[in-house]
């Protein structure tokens, strides 16, 4: 009795410890962000580019080529990683060969370390698709055989499918055979049932996967080192074929490539806090979709 | 009741369904009439509801499932090769044990199955909604939220929605599966009356677990004990008179 007894106030003590431990790290890791990067963060700070070398100026370029390169990610990602789901969950016969093969290879590629999707995105983007572009429409000089914001998209897109893919079946999963069944009673065809049953009852999951996405690719740096960042960038990209600016790799620039990095660590803590803040709001916009959606669905 | 005489709308030929290994129908044979109810009644895992299921071919949903023998609709095998399923589910209309209103709305609801059909005139659209409201009994209680969610509604009135959706693609045949095994004694009794009505225009099959709706509603009444047809007559018959033993044991209640 009192072992066991014993055994409970551990158990309850452990636990708390824990809460305790991963709230303080939390909150030291922001709190340190927001209590040096603050004193920062300027209107200049956030709306213009940089200056003499990343020394000086702002961080402008970087905010908004990390927005596109996300939003270009999950057009790119979110539609394929849905499509897949699609095809595993309504299209094939559970325990069959084929699917546990496409399962087993999406479970590999969520292992693979991001700096190899990065050569990946090199190799097979940036040279073979590119360049393929390139010599199909007789580009004389390279457009698309160079690093963009378009192969940093994909390489980013690739990476995060896994994550897609498995949210988004398992929005399918809870979509009630009854109801399936019901609209294949009234003489729906399978695609039918899927576009106007299934896939409106699984818009969560779907956004749910796209949440997930931004937020495993948004603080990426490795995928996009080869496919599309730059050092720095006077001017914005003016389209997908450009090459772009980057809040996770301008951190690593600030920090690692500065002429005087003590220098530059305001600028430092003033970007990560950027970085944190805009991941937060893309997560929280697509969150706050997902609420509305959600209680338009049931009414 | 004075009635025409019968003809022969679904025709079963030496049915059999296999699922995987197991069999769960043997070698059926049994002829269902126009515009009549019809009542399968057994005990559970009887074979009922996969008979029920292979009218519309539903089973075709289950991988593993096999079928043999024939089964006739109007006089065409519905498992011959060219038969387009899509086209025969919208002729065979079925109702669900529970009742699956999409989460759309209650009008949404019944124009979905019209919609497929390529329908696409808002007038069209409002009459089929409405008639099919007025003959499956809800028109009086929705007329004034058809937009609202049918998520809301009750479930005796979700079961009539669905018997609405139903019969929205005009089938000729409606399948009923246990349609009131989730209802309120008073919510069944309006279904039961919706089925008395609706019978003058569909030729109506329902399983059912209720030994007194079967005989309230059917005309004719089909006894099914593990995966075979043991009685089939008419059901003031099979409930007063039946002529074999395991039907009189389950009708009187002694065994299922």
């Amino acid at each position: 009795m009192s072992t066991k007894r014993l055994l409970g106030l551990f158990a309850v003590g452990a636990a708390t410890f824990a809460v305790v431990a991963i709230a303080g790290l939390v909150l030291s890791t922001m709190g340190t962000f927001l209590l040096n990067g603050v004193p920062h963060l300027s209107w200049q700070f956030l709306s213009e580019a940089p200056r003499n070398n990343n020394t000086e100026g702002g961080i402008f370029p970087a905010i908004y080529g990390t927005t596109l390169l996300v939003l270009v990610m999950s057009i790119l990602g979110v539609p394929i990683g849905t499509i897949t789901a699609i095809y595993l969950n309504e299209y094939t016969r559970a325990g069959t060969v084929f699917p546990r093969v496409i399962r087993f290879a999406v479970n590999t590629l969520a292992g693979v370390p991001s700096i190899v999707f990065g050569l990946f995105g090199l190799g097979f983007f940036v040279q073979f698709v590119g360049g393929g572009m390139d010599k199909l429409l007789g580009n004389n000089e390279a457009i698309w055989s160079k690093p963009a914001l378009l192969w940093a998209a994909a390489t980013l897109a690739a990476l995060t499918l896994p994550v897609v893919i498995v949210s988004v079946e398992e929005a399918l999963k809870t979509v009630p055979r009854e109801m399936r069944e019901s609209s294949l009673a009234l003489g729906a065809t399978r695609w039918q049932t899927i576009w106007k049953i299934v896939l409106p009852n699984s818009t969560t999951g779907i956004l749910t996967g796209a949440i997930l996405a931004i937020g495993r690719s948004a603080g990426e740096v490795a995928p996009i080192l080869f496919t599309g960042v730059v050092y720095s960038l006077p001017e914005l990209p003016n389209g997908i074929s450009s090459q772009f600016m980057h809040l996770g790799y301008h951190l690593f620039v600030l920090s690692t490539q500065s002429p005087d990095v003590d220098k530059t660590l305001p600028l430092q803590y003033a970007t990560t806090l950027v970085l944190l803040l805009l991941t937060f709001t893309l997560n929280f916009a697509a969150t706050f979709i997902r609420s509305r959606l959600r209680s338009k669905q049931i009414r | 009741m004075g009635k025409k005489t019968l003809e022969t709308k679904i025709q079963a030929t030496d049915l059999s369904v296999y699922y995987g290994a197991k069999q769960a129908l043997h070698r059926i044979s049994l002829d269902l009439y126009e515009q009549e109810v019809t009542a399968f009644i057994g005990p559970s895992g009887c074979g009922k509801s996969t008979f029920l299921r292979s009218i519309n071919r539903m089973n075709d949903l289950v991988p593993t499932a096999r079928i043999t023998g024939q089964l006739n609709i109007d006089g065409v095998n519905i498992y011959d090769g060219s038969v387009d399923v899509v086209e025969l589910r919208k002729r065979v209309g079925m109702v669900f044990q529970k009742s699956t209103p999409f989460p759309k709305s209650i009008y949404e609801n019944i124009a979905f199955g019209p919609r497929l059909n390529g329908i696409t005139d808002r007038k069209e659209l409002d009459r089929i909604v409405e008639e099919s409201l007025i003959h499956s009994a809800l028109f009086d209680e929705v007329k004034d939220r058809l937009d609202a969610s049918a998520m809301g509604l009750s479930g005796g009135q979700q079961q009539r929605l669905c018997i609405a959706r139903a019969i929205a693609v005009n089938p000729s045949i409606l399948l009923m599966d246990e349609p009131c095994s989730a209802l309120d004694p008073i919510s069944t009794a309006k279904i039961e009356e919706l089925i008395l009505e609706l019978k003058k225009q569909y030729t109506i099959v329902i399983v059912t677990h209720n030994m007194q709706q079967a005989a309230r509603v059917s005309e004719y009444t089909a006894f099914f004990y593990m995966g075979h047809l043991v009685e089939y007559g008419k059901t003031r018959k099979i409930f007063t008179n039946p002529s074999k033993k395991e039907t009189e044991d389950y009708v009187t209640g002694r065994f299922g």
